[in-house]
């Protein structure tokens, strides 16, 4: 396992040596440690049930690690109590693979979903958003591409635009990590691309981190500045792409008769 | 083996067909059924019906009584429903797995709901009436704890159906607990809650009917009172207006159904 330290700055995110047991069989995680910094673009690629999601979901702990410990921003989170962890989850965004939108309201009724987490709970509670909050959402709808489709319900959309509707609503957040779980395992390859760019995109010019489970290898190679491989719960490879040889692709994915071709980026 | 699963389920369906038989002629021997004077009776009793179970001119001057207690139904199974959605929306926060805040309170909300359902409308009316005896809130009751079972199961499905994955993504956000309920959960589950509700007021309209016989009260009371003084033409008025209720209430509830789905 090769351990690289390319990080723009102080680590922003420290998971370290982190357990996750569901029911005491097999460990979903097992010992995993890495640390993110600043505006770093950390692809986790590995076979489906490798633990991908179950680590995202650790970070922002919507699951709590058996053992082991992940630090944001020097915080340890699982000592948080409630109010201090959504504190905590306000700055972490999260997009999801089916996208996960309350599908009947509208387009901006969606992305201001996103400062809910910034808000007291009696005007999160009543929906009131301050006008910059709507002015910022509104910024961000036109920067994806959405300026028509502002006050459309979700359930008209595209994937694609489904997608990108819960890029916005990550982005209002103003977070300094956003967890993607799968964000393009639902869409045709065009409409991956333009999601894949977009966070490319927002990643660089806003310096914010990303970590993206993927299980499309060529696209952790063509976007990521650094790749985790994850295998049965622990973490097999943690390099750049150029280093993830056809041998480290073999490892990652096992011997498995699924293991993905890999189209080298043209 | 695979001849042998064959002849197992033909012994298997052999034996289902035989118990079934031997069950269907055991009750008929005990009760002194006799099936093929049931069958003829059938058409005797069309006859019958054509010729007294009709509104004659006498009965339409009742109109308005028949009416009247035809309005008290319908409103008490009305007011008995929309209560009982309240409770049960309160009972399925509780219980739903999505909203819960505890896992014990989630099971006893459940198990609550469970048991409410679980007896039957017409085992509701008779227990309520030794507490109540014949009247109308013992009818109010009955379609109230019946409905309250049964919506707050619907609604708990409803809610881990349409809202688990918003709730996911608000509760990343941090968004606290009320927000989550009133931001994402209730626009997502009240247009199918409003169609459970309105299914619900349907069924308790034609039940409503059938309690009142036991409660005496309402419009089954009065079907009640005219059959059997033998005012067979009245009877049927009142037939003939709880059936074009129960379709208008029911080309309602489909209509609004089709404006808020
Ligand atoms: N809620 C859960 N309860 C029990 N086991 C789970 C749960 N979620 C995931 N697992 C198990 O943990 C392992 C890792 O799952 P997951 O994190 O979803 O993998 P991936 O996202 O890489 O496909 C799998 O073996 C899966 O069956
Ligand atoms: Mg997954």
């Amino acid at each position: 396992m090769t351990q690289i330290s390319q990080l723009p700055g102080a680590p922003l995110l420290e998971v370290s040596h982190v357990m996750k047991n569901y029911d005491g069989t097999r460990p979903a995680l097992d010992d995993i440690s890495f640390s993110i910094g600043k505006g770093e673009f950390v692809a986790v690629i590995g076979p489906s049930g490798a633990g991908k999601s179950t680590l995202l979901r650790c970070i922002n702990r919507m699951i709590d690690v058996s053992d082991g410990e992940v630090r944001f921003e020097g915080v340890s989170v699982s000592q948080l109590n409630r109010r201090d962890l959504k504190k905590v989850r306000s700055k972490i965004g999260m997009i999801f693979q089916h996208y996960n939108l309350v599908e009947r309201l509208t387009v901006i009724e969606n992305v201001l979903h996103g400062r809910l987490g910034s808000k007291s709970t009696l005007s999160g509670a009543l929906g009131r958003y301050s006008r910059d909050e709507k002015r910022q959402a509104m910024e961000l709808i036109s920067m994806l591409g959405l300026a028509e489709h502002v006050y459309q319900r979700c359930d008209r959309l595209s994937g694609g635009q489904k997608q990108r509707v819960g890029i916005a609503r990550a982005l209002v957040q103003d977070p300094k990590v956003i967890l993607c779980d799968e964000p393009i395992a639902s869409l045709d390859p065009n409409a991956s691309k333009v999601i894949m760019e977009q966070l490319k995109r927002f990643s660089n010019e806003m310096h914010i981190s990303l970590i993206v489970n993927l299980h499309q290898v060529d696209v952790a190679l063509r976007y990521s500045d650094r790749i985790l491989g994850v295998n049965k719960g622990r973490i097999v490879f943690d390099g750049r792409p150029s280093e993830l040889s056809p041998e480290r692709i073999a490892e990652i994915y096992g011997t498995e008769l699924s293991a993905p071709r890999v189209r080298y980026a043209s | 083996m695979p001849a042998d699963i064959f002849a197992k389920r033909r012994n298997d369906r052999l034996l289902f067909f035989g118990a079934l038989a031997a069950l269907t002629a055991g009750s008929i021997f005990i009760t002194n059924y006799d099936p093929v004077a049931g069958f003829t009776s059938i058409g005797k009793a069309f006859v019958w019906g054509a010729s007294n179970f009709y509104p004659n001119a006498r009965a339409l001057t009742k109109l308005p009584d028949i009416a009247l207690k035809l309005r008290d139904t319908i409103l008490m199974s009305v007011a008995a429903t929309t209560v009982a959605a309240i409770f049960a929306l309160m009972l399925a926060m509780v219980g739903s797995r999505t909203t819960r805040i505890n896992a014990v309170f989630g099971a006893i909300a459940r198990a609550i709901a469970s048991v409410l359902r679980n007896i039957p409308l017409v085992a509701w009316a008779m227990i309520l009436m030794l507490a109540f005896s014949q009247s109308q809130l013992t009818g109010f009751l009955a379609l109230f704890f019946g409905s309250l079972g049964f919506l707050t199961r619907a609604f708990i499905e409803t809610i881990d159906e349409v809202s688990i994955h918003a709730v996911e993504a608000l509760q990343a956000t941090g968004a606290s607990h009320t927000s989550i309920i009133l931001q994402a959960v209730l626009p997502s589950s009240l247009p199918q809650m409003i169609s459970w509700l309105l299914f619900m007021i349907d069924t308790n309209i034609r039940d409503a009917t059938l309690v009142g016989l036991l409660t005496g009260t309402g419009v089954g009371f009065s079907f009640d009172v005219y059959y059997k003084s033998f005012h067979f033409h009245e009877a049927s008025l009142v037939v003939l207006m709880i059936v074009i209720t129960i379709i208008c209430i029911e080309m309602m509830s489909n209509y609004i159904r089709r404006i808020i789905l």
